[in-house]
């Protein structure tokens, strides 16, 4: 390694390290005009009167304000839930808003000094780390040395990585109170281009996006030479600045609901909710666009552009996990598990989270023309199940946290309702398949290993028969891997794209076998 | 004999034991098949060992088939050294002293590497590639050292090379030939990769043979004398100069002391010459007895353009499924391969070889070459110089179809359509800059003709189509 890529990793780690401690300093003080400030109308009085005991105390640090913040809340709520006073109990939950509107340590003075010294220097080290990577070397694949690395092999440093994930996104999602310093850094960014302060949404979409570029950089170098993976990650370096980060920004600028163009239902599982639905509706005729833009993506873009090429249209080209999986996640592609009991889980599993989603749209559906007749606020228990467990839980945790684990594709492969639903398609509506160059494979393995996706490639492979299945992203690296030229992906006619029984080429001896 | 519960015994779980054994049990429900090896306890791709010492791999994901499925297709696996056949029982004997019969007997023994009794060949430090014990040996001997020469440029030469570069070991790599691999690749291919291992900073040594291996006090190398003089120290020598039939367990080694036993096979003898000999139907002078892959020595060889001993993988393949055919047929069938194919990796470059391209070709051929100007995607044509049709092509980062040439070469199609048809005969990823029109530019200009590409239209090109 060169010194100024150890340089580099060390600014990276500093940066991360100092990310990672942001949230346990400052000093935290609620005052009235706090609470009026930031919760709703009905709620202010009440709200006011059970955190008074916390007006004009400094608190030293997150833990005791949210500890104190929680026991006041709680207290108040449980009494009358005790008493079944339903009606008045609090339900929204206001940790998040109030501590971080109470926020009063260094951070919230001066948050571009903070995100500069945790965020931008993290991109600056990881960026000199990254653009010396390979220079020099001829153009090739260069996965030496993956299986030694404590990071790409499942050692030390991949746990701890996997760890750092993992926790990152349970505090995001069910804790996010405890990284308001985080949030309050981007403040000021989410005011220039949306107009509204951050939330901890804007926190993770900065982050994300920034995730994808600078990784998306490293695949640029590591894939040096392969046209496909170049312009592939240009796309989703592209989709995910353009169409998930800035454009919804921008909308909600206009006063327009945020909204992602991409992004398709099933994965998009809140597009039917009724509050999605009122947004678009009552939002004149860009908002009309982008439901009747939504329902032609799910019932024509989905089925035309996978007949045509196949589902990597969408999840290695577009997508924004796939964008992620594709990028922060390529160190961690060979870490799918390509056993047939995999494969069989998975298939339980991701068409078992489509049936989930198709069920709880179809009922938010039927109940909303229903007038809410047909099953009164029980969608809204179906919400927070399939919010909790697959929309948070399976995609975030699990999703990204995992990588270092299990690959880079988990949620993609085991847990995507949409993916499901592309794969079907695939399947057996499509003119994409991976062609198998004859006779010319030598079981080496390299396609299989390196497949995120854990498609045990070369057992299609090396019986000369072409893969076609539907979990393939056409991510194109088992080609690219392969050192024998055995692989293609390609459209081409349906005749002949499922070869159960190939000849193998070569022997002349006999012609058609099983 | 009977066919059915025939007991079938493969020694050897490389790639010609497997595939045998595999389609056997395809047409065979009731017959015993039983697989024998000492290097490993399941089928791994050797092809692949470069790969698990360079961190590509590990040994797990060059397992081509998950442990459970011998056991679905009750093939039995046993882990052992067979030391002796005795033909006339129709029995093995294990190196342990244990011993199996058998009904039908497949040798699949495949190769070992080459040694010439060089002086040093047995120091420590000092060894070939072969096996999976290769391998860990190799790992073993190439801790903490500076320098490694590797005598021989063939392909698991240059393997090695690879192996040792990857993990920054300096190389010294001894090639006899006056440029890498010329007694098959032609001149210009060769001189291309000579160029290329030096791109990689490999100390490579044309011209330059190994005179002896000079070891310390301890047994160990530490240098080794090229036959014009010069000394360079190492502390590793991978000797990869080529391999051969594997069969020397077969002539009745001695074993546990006792001596062994003349005429132990007695009239039985099998017949071997550098390998064992078999006939087109893989049968050896023994009844029941057979012989594939790397081991086996055709009788004549099965073309004209194919050696008596075929040892690379896909020839392995080929006789595994043919053996199998005729093993569960009452129609044997002769082996015929078809259009020869094969392929390799130097270091980067790629490279695809279908029907014939010698190193060298006489006045009835015609070559076309043409090299991108960065030297290092290459291709090139022989055809026959009367009839004009396509004889065979070598390509060098650029990957062609197999169906394509396969068929173009056995039916004999003109050179200039398979010339214009390039775009179509390409098997490059998606996207990939292609090269059609430059080779075709300069044939054009070669002959003075102007020959045109088959066009496809925008609309198939914008769906992906081919023809
Ligand atoms: C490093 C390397 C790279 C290669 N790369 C390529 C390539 O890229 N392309 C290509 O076409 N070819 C390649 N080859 C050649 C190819 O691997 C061989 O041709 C092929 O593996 C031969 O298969 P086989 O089944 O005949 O024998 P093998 O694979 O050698 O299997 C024979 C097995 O029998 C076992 N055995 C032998 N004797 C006994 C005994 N007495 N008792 C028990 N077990 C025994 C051996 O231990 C071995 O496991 C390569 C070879 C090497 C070494
Ligand atoms: S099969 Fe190939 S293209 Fe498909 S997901 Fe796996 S590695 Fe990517
Ligand atoms: S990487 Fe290529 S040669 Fe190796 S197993 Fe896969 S298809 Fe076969």
């Amino acid at each position: 390694m060169k010194t100024i890529q150890k340089i580099g990793l060390v600014i990276f780690v500093f940066g991360l390290t100092l990310f990672s401690l942001l949230p346990f300093f400052g000093t935290y003080q609620l005052e009235k005009g706090t609470v009026e400030a930031n919760v709703k109308e009905i709620h202010t009085g009440k709200m006011v009167e059970v955190l008074s005991p916390m007006f004009g105390k400094t608190y030293s640090s997150n833990f005791a304000f949210i500890s104190d913040f929680k026991s006041y809340f709680n207290t108040y709520n449980d009494g009358l839930k005790a008493n079944q006073e339903w009606d008045k109990v609090i339900w929204d939950n206001y940790a998040f808003a109030l501590t971080k509107a109470s926020s009063t340590g260094p951070v919230a003075e001066n948050p571009f000094l903070f995100l500069g010294i945790t965020v931008l220097i993290g991109v600056f080290g990881a960026l000199l780390y990254i653009l010396p990577l390979y220079r020099g070397q001829t153009e090739g694949i260069k996965n030496d040395g993956i299986f030694f690395s404590s990071m790409k092999s499942r050692g030390l440093l991949g746990m701890i990585t996997g760890a750092w994930l993992i926790l990152f996104y349970i505090v995001l999602y069910w804790f996010p109170e405890y990284i308001t310093n985080l949030v309050l850094m981007v403040d000021p960014i989410s005011m220039a281009v949306s107009g509204n302060p951050a939330s901890q949404w804007f926190l993770y979409g900065f982050i994300y996006t920034l995730a994808i570029i600078v990784m998306g950089i490293r695949m640029f170098r590591k894939y040096r030479g392969n046209a496909y993976q170049t312009i592939r990650t240009t796309s989703v370096m592209f989709s995910q600045l353009a169409f998930a980060f800035l454009l919804p920004e921008i909308l909600v600028l206009m006063n327009m609901p945020w909204h992602d163009f991409k992004n398709i239902w099933p994965l998009d599982y809140t597009f039917f909710y009724e509050y999605r639905v009122e947004g678009m509706v009552s939002s004149g005729a860009l908002g009309m666009f982008m439901l009747v833009w939504g329902i032609i993506l799910i019932v024509i873009g989905v089925p035309l552009f996978t007949y045509f090429y196949g589902k990597r249209w969408y999840c290695s080209w577009v997508c924004g996990c796939g964008g992620l999986a594709e990028t922060l996640g390529d160190p961690y592609r060979q870490l799918s598990d390509k056993s047939v009991k995999a494969w069989k889980i998975e298939r339980y599993l991701v068409h078992g989270v489509l049936v989930f989603a198709i069920l709880m749209t179809g009922f938010t559906i039927a109940n909303y023309f229903s007038g809410f007749e047909l099953l009164g606020q029980a969608t809204d228990q179906l919400h927070s199940i399939y919010g909790f467990a697959i929309g948070s839980a399976f995609a975030g945790v699990i999703g990204t946290g995992f990588y270092p684990l299990m690959g880079n594709r988990v949620w993609c492969r085991f847990g995507c309702p949409l993916a499901a639903y592309l794969g079907i398609v695939q399947r057996f509506k499509s003119r994409f398949r991976i062609t198998t160059n004859g006779g010319q494979c030598i079981s080496c393995g390299n396609c299989s290993t390196y497949c995120e996706m854990g498609i045990d490639v070369r057992w299609y492979a090396q019986r000369g028969q072409n893969i076609v299945r539907s979990s393939c992203v056409g991510c194109g690296v088992c080609s690219a891997v392969c050192p024998r030229g055995v692989l293609k992906l390609e459209n081409g006619d349906e005749d002949g794209r499922i070869n159960e029984m190939p000849i193998i080429i070569g022997n002349k001896s006999i012609t058609v076998k099983a | 004999m009977s066919k059915a519960n025939r007991n079938i015994v493969i020694i050897g779980n490389g790639i010609s034991g497997v595939t045998c054994a595999r389609h056997i049990r395809k047409k065979d429900e009731s017959a015993h098949i039983t697989i024998i090896s000492g290097e490993t306890d399941h089928f791994f791709s050797r092809t692949a060992l470069m790969y698990i010492y360079m961190g590509h791999m590990k040994y797990e994901h060059t397992k081509p088939y998950e442990d459970w499925f011998w056991k679905k297709n009750r093939i039995n696996l046993k882990r052992a050294w067979v030391e002796k056949i005795d033909f006339e029982e129709k029995s093995l004997i294990f190196s342990n002293g244990e011993s199996m019969a058998y009904d039908v007997l497949v040798l699949a023994t495949g190769s070992k590497p080459n040694k010439f009794g060089w002086p040093g060949q047995d120091l420590k430090g000092v060894q070939g590639m072969y096996s999976f014990q290769d391998l860990e040996l190799m790992q073993a001997n190439t801790q903490n050292i500076s320098r490694a020469v590797i005598v021989g440029g063939g392909l698991i030469g240059i393997e090695m090379a690879e192996m040792l570069n990857s993990r920054k070991i300096p190389v010294t790599f001894l090639v006899r030939e006056n440029n890498f691999w010329d007694n098959i690749l032609p001149l210009e291919e060769s001189k291309m990769i000579n160029r290329h291992i030096l791109e990689h900073h490999i100390d490579l040594r044309l011209g330059t043979e190994l005179g002896e291996i000079i070891g310390d006090e301890s047994g160990m190398v530490k240098a080794i004398t090229t036959k014009s003089g010069e000394t360079i120290a190492c502390q590793f020598v991978g000797l990869t100069v080529g391999v051969s039939p594997n069969i020397e367990f077969l002539y009745a080694q001695p074993s546990k002391g006792s001596k062994p036993l003349e005429g132990f096979l007695k009239e039985k003898v099998l017949q071997t010459n550098k390998g064992i000999v078999v006939d087109r139907f893989f049968k050896t002078n023994i009844p029941d007895v057979y012989a594939i892959g790397d081991c086996a020595e055709f009788q004549e060889a099965p073309a004209s353009d194919r050696k008596n001993i075929e040892q690379v993988w896909y020839t392995g393949r080929m006789h595994g499924e043919t053996l199998a055919y005729n093993l569960t047929s009452d129609n044997p069938v002769p082996y015929q391969p078809g259009v020869w194919f094969n392929s390799a990796k130097f270091f980067d470059i790629e490279y695809q070889t279908y029907g014939f391209v010698p190193a060298n070709w006489s006045e009835e051929y015609e070559s076309l070459y043409w090299e991108d100007a960065g030297g290092k995607i290459a291709i090139r044509f022989l055809y026959g110089k009367s009839d004009m049709k396509i004889k065979g092509v070598n390509a060098f980062r650029w990957r062609l179809r197999h169906d394509y040439f396969d068929k173009a070469i056995s039916e004999g199609w003109m050179f200039e359509k398979v010339l214009t048809h390039l775009n179509i005969a390409s098997f490059n990823p998606e996207f990939f800059k292609s090269h059609y029109k430059a080779v075709l530019d300069h044939y054009n200009k070669q002959k003075g003709k102007s020959l045109k590409v088959h066009k496809e239209s925008f609309f198939k090109k914008l769906i992906g189509s081919r023809a």
